[in-house]
């Protein structure tokens, strides 16, 4: 038995080795995967410097620090094989990298981690340990999401994230990763845009781990000093999946305008909107006419609209952490000019405001064809409400193109808007009457019928004017029809019908049951 | 016992056989992995003991010249704990210019010379404290394994976002007064420190195999000592203005002066 132990020992060495050979030929396979799909982006030394990084905020992974922001070991150290493994499978929702699952087989993951892993000598230098002992989360309860509430507020997340968790905290304007590009403190309630997934898990994760590389510490060293339990811990992580939506947002064709009888809303956040349900609608930057803009602040509006036969009234909610103009996002902006392409003159920032516009056709179209997307063209204007935070105004306008925007007549202003900042949110409702003075550049809203609409959104602190907007594609908004008389009579009808007529199959059974019996 | 022997270095040629067989990537790797062990395994680390009868020392001061870069004032509004810890606002400190023509706040080091000396691992932490909104000291020195103990003594969060690159770096959240302790694997010069929550706050760590450092203060001087006889490359680093090395030797109980001097470029 003791004899036999070295030569076992040495086999099993041999073993080894001549897997780890085989292993070095595989990663002839995961170069030539990564040359293919990953080089454009990652650069093909995995500096993160691909040809594709000037059009991406957040900027690819530096492959060469060995920093990771998504694992399952601690602050600082360095990711496991099945860390690196599931951010190529599941991507990293809120940037560029998409998720490979669909493209790649297991092997061939493995093969594009070993090869990523050599771009770090840490990899060979000290090796990653063991993950982390994550436990499980408490049961879900009021008490503890008051209780996460207040850690929330104690250890200060509210600083970077703010205080409704949508990103604009004091810092938020200073952060910058460890590479100096400009990174956004997460919305926190979009968790479908959380880097390592939106589940009460991931977040805990995240608080225990911090996202190496950015400016989110690990909240590890809290538990081990005694200043917070573990219990705690998971309270904040409940406590802050809860401000994002229970279901991630469907995106949906049409927005729905209720008919109400009497007032509409006089501000956004007048009661008769909470009835009201709001539909998103995703926003991307606009990247057909240059100059292009690949690092839109605003990815989403929730749009809110209602009518009275009379007039017309939409609430479009958007998230932003700045209320612009503000100086204190000067410096953000000149190191977002400094980092996206087309390369501008960084030391140039301005102080402008943020806007919105909504686009309709000019007179709803009979046929399926719509205007072209971005302020129609000259056969098929558009007609456009432009609101803007400073001064904070609404008009009416017309426009055949990109940067053609004209003011209709003073006479015409039928359009009033109020609009509400609070903590890194847009609320801004617009009214106006259906009927239309002149219906060759006045839209006239009809109900009944679904008429395209659009949104472009615009932060100013981000730099963003002009052709640097966040656009979305045509929806369609429809005003609800008064319900008419024969919706009430229907249905009283028809239950009437099949009480008698099932009366009748009833009554005609028991007859033959009779007749059957008595013969 | 000796045919345990035999079978074991036939076993071992049967390995060898396979270490060339494995191929070139292989091989490489078998190398490398071998050379890792060679060094892990070597010569048990001896802890240097300076003989302190032929003792040197290694002196110095670190002087300037040019104008130095006017400091700005801190606008520490958004932290009103901290504004309120100052009369007159706090001024930036990443060029101090002492009143005797010195510069401040260099770290002066034994970048080579030192050979295969080891030297044992201080058993006090290094300090690095967070109050007011500022670190202090804002650059400092400690050895690779040594305890480095980050204080938070002004009650309100600060992340302690340690950006290294020959060491893993860390990035550690302190909301309340509290201690944390961490340390670096391998000598790095330096370990810059940043608060994300404050953009102001930096500091500097030099972190060495040895004890010989010394960080320039309010008379601009530094002093390595008890240095084992010997030719060295002593380093100066600033955190503006870069590094500077000079050679030197020293003799047995031999004390040497090293002065370095840092200039603002002309505008």
């Amino acid at each position: 038995m003791i004899k036999g132990r070295p030569l076992i020992a040495v086999l099993a060495l041999a073993n080894l080795v001549a897997m780890s050979s085989a292993a070095a030929q595989d990663n002839e396979r995961g170069r030539r995967l990564y040359d293919r799909w990953c080089a454009e982006c990652h650069g093909a030394e995995g500096a993160g410097d691909g040809s594709a990084a000037a059009y991406m905020l957040p900027q690819p992974r530096d492959f060469t620090l060995g920093l990771y922001q998504i694992r399952t070991t601690g602050n600082g150290e360095l990711p496991t094989d099945e860390d690196l493994a599931r951010i190529i499978r599941l991507g990293m929702p809120g940037s560029a990298m998409p998720g490979w699952r669909t493209k790649f087989n297991d092997a061939e993951i493995a093969d594009l981690v070993a090869y990523i892993k050599g771009f770090s000598r840490f990899f060979e230098q000290f090796g990653a340990p063991e993950p982390l002992d994550f436990g499980k989360p408490p049961r879900l309860t009021d008490a503890g999401l008051a209780e996460g509430r207040k850690f929330y507020e104690e250890i200060e997340c509210w600083k970077c994230h703010g205080d409704a968790g949508r990103g604009d905290g004091p810092s938020a304007p200073t952060l910058q990763d460890d590479l100096d590009f400009p990174i956004r403190a997460a919305d926190l309630t979009e968790n479908w845009n959380y880097n390592g997934g939106g589940s009460v898990e991931d977040i805990y994760r995240r608080l225990r781990t911090g996202l190496d590389g950015s400016p989110m510490p690990a909240f590890s060293d809290l538990l081990d000093s005694g200043f917070m339990t573990d219990e705690q811990l998971w309270h904040v992580a409940q406590y802050v999946r809860s401000l994002s939506p229970a279901q991630t947002p469907v995106v949906r064709e049409v927005v729905a305008a209720r008919r109400i009888d009497g007032e509409l809303p006089a501000s956004p956040d007048d009661s008769a909107w909470n009835a009201i349900n709001a539909s998103f609608i995703p926003l991307v930057g606009q990247i057909i006419q240059e100059p292009r803009w690949f690092a839109p602040t605003v990815d989403g509006l929730w749009v809110r609209a209602l009518h009275n036969d009379e007039e017309l009234a939409l609430r479009v909610d958007w998230h932003d952490p700045s209320q612009s103009p503000d100086p204190d996002w000067l410096d953000w902006q000149k190191w977002v000019a400094g980092t996206m392409a087309p390369a501008q003159d960084s030391s140039q920032a301005a102080l402008l405001p943020d806007q919105l516009l909504v686009q309709f056709p000019v007179t709803i179209p009979t046929g399926r064809e719509r205007p072209y997307f971005l302020f129609g063209d000259s056969r098929r204007p558009v007609y456009i409400w432009h609101w803007q935070s400073d001064p904070d105004r609404a008009s009416e306008n017309r426009a055949t193109g990109l940067s053609t925007l004209k003011p209709l007549s003073a006479g015409a202003e039928t359009l009033t808007s109020a609009a509400v900042w609070d903590r890194g949110e847009w609320r801004v409702q617009f009214r106006r009457r259906l009927a239309s003075e002149d219906s060759t550049t006045l839209l006239e809203f009809r109900p009944g019928i679904a008429i395209p609409i659009a949104f472009f959104a615009w932060d100013g602190s981000n730099g963003e004017s002009g052709t640097r907007a966040a656009v979305s594609s045509w929806y369609g908004i429809y005003l609800e029809q008064p319900t008419p008389a024969s919706v009430y009579v229907s249905p009283v009808v028809a239950l009437l019908l099949t009480a008698a007529l099932g009366l009748m199959v009833v009554w005609r059974a028991q007859r033959r049951e009779g007749a059957l019996q008595s013969s | 016992m000796s045919e345990r022997y035999s079978r074991f270095s036939i076993a071992l040629a049967f390995l060898l056989s396979v270490f060339v067989a494995a191929g070139c990537g292989g091989g490489e790797q078998a190398e490398q992995a071998e050379e890792g062990a060679a060094a892990d395994a070597g010569t048990p680390a001896q802890t240097a003991v300076v003989d302190q009868a032929t003792a040197a020392t290694v002196s110095g001061s670190v002087m300037f010249t040019g104008t130095a870069p006017e400091a700005e004032s801190i606008d520490m509004s958004d932290e009103a704990t901290c504004a309120e810890k100052y009369s007159t606002p706090k001024m930036t400190e990443s060029v101090v210019v002492n009143g005797n023509g010195t510069l401040r706040n260099v770290f002066v080091y034994v970048k080579e010379g030192l050979g295969e000396m080891t030297f044992p691992v201080p058993t006090e932490p290094a300090v690095l404290d967070q109050a007011g909104c500022w670190y202090t000291p804002r650059v400092f020195g400690l050895q690779v394994g040594q305890d480095l103990l980050i204080k938070n003594s002004d009650g309100l969060l600060h992340n302690i976002n340690a950006k290294a690159t020959a060491n893993r770096g860390f990035n550690i959240s302190q909301p309340v007064v509290m201690e944390t302790k961490r340390s670096f694997r391998t000598p790095e010069v330096m370990v810059r420190f940043e608060c994300d929550v404050h953009g102001w706050m930096f500091a500097y760590a030099g972190v060495l195999t040895h004890p010989y450092y010394a960080v320039t203060g309010a008379d601009g001087s530094f002093t390595l000592e008890p240095l084992p006889p010997g030719t060295y490359t002593i380093e100066a680093w600033h955190e503006v203005y870069g590094t500077q090395t000079q050679q030197i030797t020293v003799g047995a109980n031999e004390s040497a002066e090293v002065s370095f001097t840092f200039a603002q470029p002309a505008a």
